[in-house]
This record gives C-alpha cells, sequence and structure tokens, in this order.
C-alpha cells in the first residue's frame, strides 16, 4: 500500500492547521458563510438536512486496519457510532459539528487520510477495482495509476477550479467492476502484443441527469504518458467546458456537443505539445510507486483446502456464503472476501464503528493488513486464505456482517436520500430496506441470480440508478415520493444506460412493481442461467411493461 | 395588512453544529419546530427575513430560508416531505434527530 512520504506528510498536516485557522475565523464571525463555504467543501465539509457532513477519501478505495481502526474510532468519539460508506468509495459522517471537525482531520491525517478534495469542482478522489491486486482477472494493478493521478491531481494549480467537479476511475481487469466507462475519464490498464503495459482511455462519461457512456478516445496510450494524455484532457476541457449552466457543465456535455472527433483534435494536439515535457512519466518513478503496491508475502498453500470443504459440508449457511461471497483471487489457495453491507432491513452502506473495528481486526489478521471499500458500498478483504474463510466467517456473522448476497437482489446501491442529502427529492434508504426484507428470502435470492438494483434520491444519480439492472430513482411530484424506473442498465464493460420504463410508483407501489418485474423475468427466461440483464436483453421492455401496466379492461 | 396564502416559518442550521433549527419568539432560534414562530401576514414575513438576515449576519445560523408552514390545533407542520423530515430526522433511524431527543416526532409534523 502507499505510504505518505515527507512531502504528503507536511502537506496534508499544512492543510489541517489552515482548516483549524479557517474554521476559528468562520466562527468568531471573521468569515462570513460566503466566504467559507468554499473553504469548507474543498475539505469535504457538507451542511446536509440535519447536520454538517464529512466526506472522507478513501484513495482508490484501499485503506489498512489501522486507517479503517480511525474510521471506526471518529465514528464513536465525534459522530453517532456509524459511518456511510458511499458509491464513490469514499466514507461519509453525518452528524460532526463544525468545531470538532479539524480535530477529526488532525486524526485522519495521523493514519494519512484526509477530506481533501471530496467535494468542490475540482479531480475527486481517483477511484478504482476494489479487487485490485487480487483478481484472477486482472492484467495488471490499477492502483500504482491511480496513485500517481492523485499526487498529479492534489491540489493541480490549474485544476481546482473547472466547471464542474471531475471523476476519473481506473481499472486493470477487462472485467469493469467500476463502473468506469460512467466517468469524466476511465481508464483501462493492458498489455500490447510487446509485453508493454499502457492504457486504453474512454472520455465524457458520466451518470446524473444526463447519463452518457464514456467514448473510447484512445484504444492504446503508453502508460508514460498518462499524465500529459490526462493533462491534455482537462486542459482542453478548463477552456471549452461550460461555466454558464451548471447542467451542462460536465466534459460529458462537451464531448457529446462538440463531438468526439472534433474534440480529440483539440486534445491531442495538446498532448504532442506536452507529452515531452515534465509530466512524462520516469520509469523508474512508475516501478518506485508500483512497489508500494507489491503483492504482499503470500503463503503457498493448495489450491483445495480440506478444512474450508469440510466447513462448507457441515454448515449449508456458511457453503452458501463462500459460494457468493467470495470471489477467485490470483494467488493459489486464497480468496477474496465481498462483505456485504447489507443485512436484511439495513441502509445500504452502514457501519457502526464496533463493525468497523471488527473489519480492522479481519484486515490484519486474515487480509495482510488490506481493506478495500467498493463502489456498491461493500467492504473487501482482498487477501485470504481459503482455510482462514471460516474463522473470517464466523466473526462477520457475530458482527451482524455475514449476509451471503453479493452480487444478488438484497445487495442493494442507494444513495443517503431525503432522510439526510439536502439536494434528495425523495428518500432512498427506505425503499432499499423494503426491497431487502421483501426478498429476505435466500433460496429466492439465489433462484433469481445476478441482478443489480440502484437507488437514487434525485436526479444526480449517486445512486448509480442509469446503470442498474433495476435502477430506481426518486422524484418529488406534488410533494409527494415517486420512483422511476429504469431497466437494462449496466456499470460493467457492456456498459448501458437503463431505460425508463413507464410512468412512476407512489412509495408504497415501488417494491410491488419490483417484484412484478422479477416474476416477469423468472416466467420469461429461457434457463435458470439466463440472467436478468441477458433476458431484459433479449426480451425488450415490452413484457415488462406488459405487467407493470396491465390494459384498464373495458368498461 | 397583506395576509399570506399559506403561513410560513423561518429555518437554517446552527453555525457551530449544524443542528437545524427555527425563529421562535423574540428573534431566539428554536431547536423544535414546535416552537417556531409562525407569521401570517406580509408585514410580520418582512421582520422575520431582518431578523433571519441579522442572524446570518452575526453568525449564529447558517443560510436562513422560509418554509411553508401549516398550524393544526397549536402544531407547527411544515408542509414539504423535505422540512418534515428537518423536523423530526431520518425516518429510518428513529434514534438519531431530533424524534430521538424526543423533541419532535415525524408523526406530529406529517400531515
Amino acid at each position: 500500500m502507499y505510504r505518505y512520504d515527507e512531502f504528503d506528510r507536511e502537506f496534508v498536516a499544512a492543510r489541517v492547521a489552515q482548516f483549524r485557522d479557517q474554521v476559528a475565523r468562520r466562527v468568531s464571525g471573521e468569515l462570513s458563510e460566503d466566504n467559507f463555504k468554499p473553504l469548507r467543501l474543498h475539505n469535504g465539509v457538507y451542511l446536509q438536512l440535519h447536520a454538517y457532513m464529512l466526506r472522507v477519501a478513501v484513495p482508490y478505495g484501499t485503506l489498512n486496519s489501522s486507517q479503517m481502526r480511525m474510521l471506526a474510532h471518529i465514528a464513536r468519539k465525534y459522530d453517532r457510532d456509524y459511518g456511510h460508506f458511499t458509491t464513490r468509495q469514499n466514507i461519509q459522517f453525518n452528524w460532526p459539528k463544525l468545531a470538532e471537525i479539524p480535530d477529526i482531520l488532525e486524526d485522519l491525517a495521523s493514519v494519512e487520510m484526509h477530506a481533501i478534495q471530496t467535494s468542490g469542482n475540482c479531480i475527486r478522489n481517483v477511484t478504482a477495482d476494489h479487487f485490485a491486486g487480487a483478481s484472477a482477472d486482472e492484467v495488471a494493478d490499477p492502483r500504482p495509476y491511480a496513485e500517481i493521478l492523485r499526487q498529479w491531481s492534489t491540489i493541480h494549480p490549474e485544476f481546482l477550479y473547472l466547471p464542474r467537479k471531475f471523476k476519473i476511475a481506473v481499472i486493470g481487469s477487462p472485467n469493469d467492476r467500476a463502473a468506469m466507462q460512467f466517468h469524466d475519464i476511465g481508464l483501462e490498464v493492458r498489455k500490447n502484443n510487446q509485453g508493454h503495459l499502457g492504457l486504453r482511455v474512454f472520455v465524457g462519461g458520466g451518470l446524473g441527469r444526463t447519463p452518457m457512456i464514456g467514448k473510447l478516445i484512445r484504444d492504446w496510450l503508453p502508460e508514460e504518458d498518462m499524465l500529459s494524455y490526462c493533462e491534455a484532457i482537462l486542459r482542453v476541457y478548463n477552456l471549452y467546458g461550460r461555466r454558464d449552466n451548471k447542467y451542462k457543465a460536465r466534459i460529458k456535455i462537451l464531448v457529446h456537443e462538440t463531438g468526439l472527433e472534433e474534440l480529440k483534435k483539440d486534445i491531442e494536439a495538446e498532448f504532442e505539445r506536452i507529452r515531452d515535457g515534465v509530466l512524462k512519466l520516469p520509469e523508474d518513478d512508475v516501478a518506485a510507486i508500483s512497489d508500494y503496491f507489491a503483492p504482499p508475502q503470500f503463503d503457498q498453500v493448495p489450491a483445495r483446502s480440506d478444512s474450508l470443504e469440510q466447513a462448507k459440508l457441515d454448515n449449508r449457511s456458511f457453503a452458501r456464503w463462500v459460494e457468493q461471497n467470495v470471489s477467485d483471487h490470483a494467488q493459489t489457495g486464497y480468496g477474496i472476501v465481498t462483505v456485504a453491507l447489507k443485512g436484511t432491513g439495513e441502509a445500504p452502506g452502514d457501519a457502526t464503528s464496533a463493525q468497523m473495528d471488527v473489519l480492522a481486526d479481519l484486515g490484519e489478521r486474515f487480509s495482510h493488513d488490506e481493506l478495500r471499500v467498493s463502489h456498491e458500498q461493500n467492504v473487501i478483504l482482498p487477501h485470504v486464505r481459503l482455510n482462514d474463510l471460516k474463522t473470517v466467517y464466523d466473526a462477520l456473522l457475530a458482527a451482524g456482517m455475514a449476509s451471503p448476497n453479493a452480487g444478488l437482489i438484497t445487495d442493494i446501491i442507494a444513495c443517503p436520500g431525503l432522510d439526510y442529502c439536502a439536494l434528495a427529492t425523495a428518500r432512498s434508504i427506505p425503499v432499499a430496506q423494503e426491497l431487502s426484507q421483501r426478498f429476505a428470502d435466500l433460496d429466492k435470492q439465489n433462484e433469481i441470480g445476478e441482478l443489480k438494483v440502484k437507488i437514487s434520491g434525485c436526479i444526480n444519480a449517486c445512486g448509480h440508478h442509469h446503470v442498474g439492472h433495476i435502477g430506481i430513482l426518486g422524484v418529488d411530484r406534488r410533494g409527494e415520493e415517486l420512483y422511476q424506473v429504469t431497466l437494462g442498465g449496466s456499470g460493467d464493460e457492456q456498459a448501458a444506460v437503463g431505460e425508463i420504463i413507464g410512468r412512476g410508483f407512489a412509495a408504497d407501489e415501488i417494491t410491488n412493481a419490483v417484484e412484478t418485474i422479477v416474476d416477469t423475468y423468472l416466467i420469461r427466461r429461457l434457463s435458470d442461467d439466463e440472467t436478468f440483464l441477458n433476458a431484459y436483453r433479449r426480451l425488450g421492455p415490452q413484457p415488462f411493461k406488459d405487467a407493470l401496466y396491465p390494459a384498464k379492461e373495458a368498461a | 395588512m397583506t395576509t399570506l396564502k399559506t403561513p410560513i416559518a423561518f429555518t437554517a442550521n446552527n453555525l457551530l453544529d449544524g443542528e437545524a433549527v427555527w425563529l421562535g419568539s423574540n428573534g431566539a432560534w428554536v431547536k423544535s419546530v414546535d416552537s417556531a414562530n409562525v407569521f401570517s401576514t406580509e408585514d410580520e414575513r418582512q421582520i422575520a427575513i431582518e431578523a433571519a438576515a441579522r442572524a446570518d449576519k452575526e453568525n449564529l445560523v447558517v443560510e436562513p430560508y422560509e418554509i411553508e408552514v401549516a398550524l393544526e390545533t397549536g402544531q407547527v407542520k411544515p408542509l414539504t416531505f423535505r422540512e418534515r423530515i428537518r423536523a423530526a430526522g431520518p425516518t429510518m433511524r428513529l434514534d438519531l434527530g431530533k424524534q430521538a431527543e424526543q423533541v419532535t416526532t415525524f408523526a406530529a409534523v406529517a400531515a
């Protein structure tokens, strides 16, 4: 894992001191809210419905046990004993007091964490595949690239006041687990025929009110040119991106309105101009950063664990959890554990301080001191020996985190919605909770198979509803919550934006509507192996429309 | 004296702890919507706007704004769902927010 160098440490400490002074001046009245608001936002401090909210960056979703333990400590000491893991691999605390936030930031800095650039019109926390450095299908670990991007983009003087926020995601395998094509810049690390590493570059993806799939702008970019090319994209965006209308200010609109080919000419011209300059990545530097992410010292263990097989035979619940929540690891004899923060009826992504402590302990003892936060609001233990899975499972079970539902219909993404968020137009968490209860039966969930439900409480789409196989968007219709349903969205390598299926549903109708959709799928699928998404792609929307909106009988 | 079509109250968040507050009597900011002053005329509204702006300037509260309310049997009920949630707390965590401190419950402010 990356460790701060002297520069990082001094910089983050200086920012904490600076913010402490800014808060003091705000409290004394020296700074007005108009003066202070941009300063607090640059440090991740929002004002929500009930209180301030602090969004802490988890760079590319990777953290160690001390960091997870510190998040637990912050939840306990300064907040209401829980935190909310977000769809941007971050964590949010919903109840901090302004006067205590500098102390929180100081505590975070002590474990090399911060909240810088988790808000504002700048380059936000770079996200990555949460299975990075572990997955069997990986070409290369995307995190060294994400870390290089983090260093480049942090307080980059040219890009702190962009037309709008800017999000970058990096993956290192052909299977996209990071919704990479729905980012302003999406990068896929690949290897060419000569064995050299480079990147495939997408630009102009995004969700929000105008969902767009990123356009392929470069099929191959040598890794040494990554920063020069990103800088060229950002420069062209900074120059031409609209600042007159915040709803048209993201780069996706620029790409859409200008056309990729024309924009590419400008980007390539700028790239040619700067590619041999200071941003060219020296091989040694890439190697030095990559060393931080070198695989841990794995034990040489057999591919098959007899103790695991026996435990699965002895315990049906454990076997189910292994089947669903443990993924293939690149290292023989190891597995990747997805800890689903999605117990029946629980708020997706919420974890108590006690649960975070358990996760920290398990990461330390059984996962080479590494944990990940996924954009699907789960926590990952990336390197667990198969022999240790039962011990890990037992600890998770005792802490209420052993839901065997990763990737199933109750592994729901939901934004905080109107229960917390000042931007929201409808609640999302209660919808997730009711669905989770309706589909609580594990046999039923397994019968349904892979199905991603994603819920947003407003058009900004923090709940990624556009890429849900079933997407739910909550809006306000004349003072009542109304839920619009989209079908067929996907955030993986076969990216797709879901289609609106018809008129929306009231809060007390939406769960039934989802059940109708699921029942229609179960009746119409060709076999148990045909997933919901594949069935939808084959059938199209009509059978679902017919089921949801039966024609009124003639009078 | 112009009577407002819908009665209003003023709300904001405390500067120091971010807690939702409402403009009560004598320019005080109160923690419960129950104690909010309800304004029914344009003249009252103007006085309240000045009081809210003063509190903003004096750094007691952040970003005050007016909300529409109904006054039913002495209970102040914000008209929008959003403001009812602000008045009570998260609907899925009854152990948090005003409702947890038994200041106001969602049921009390619901239509």
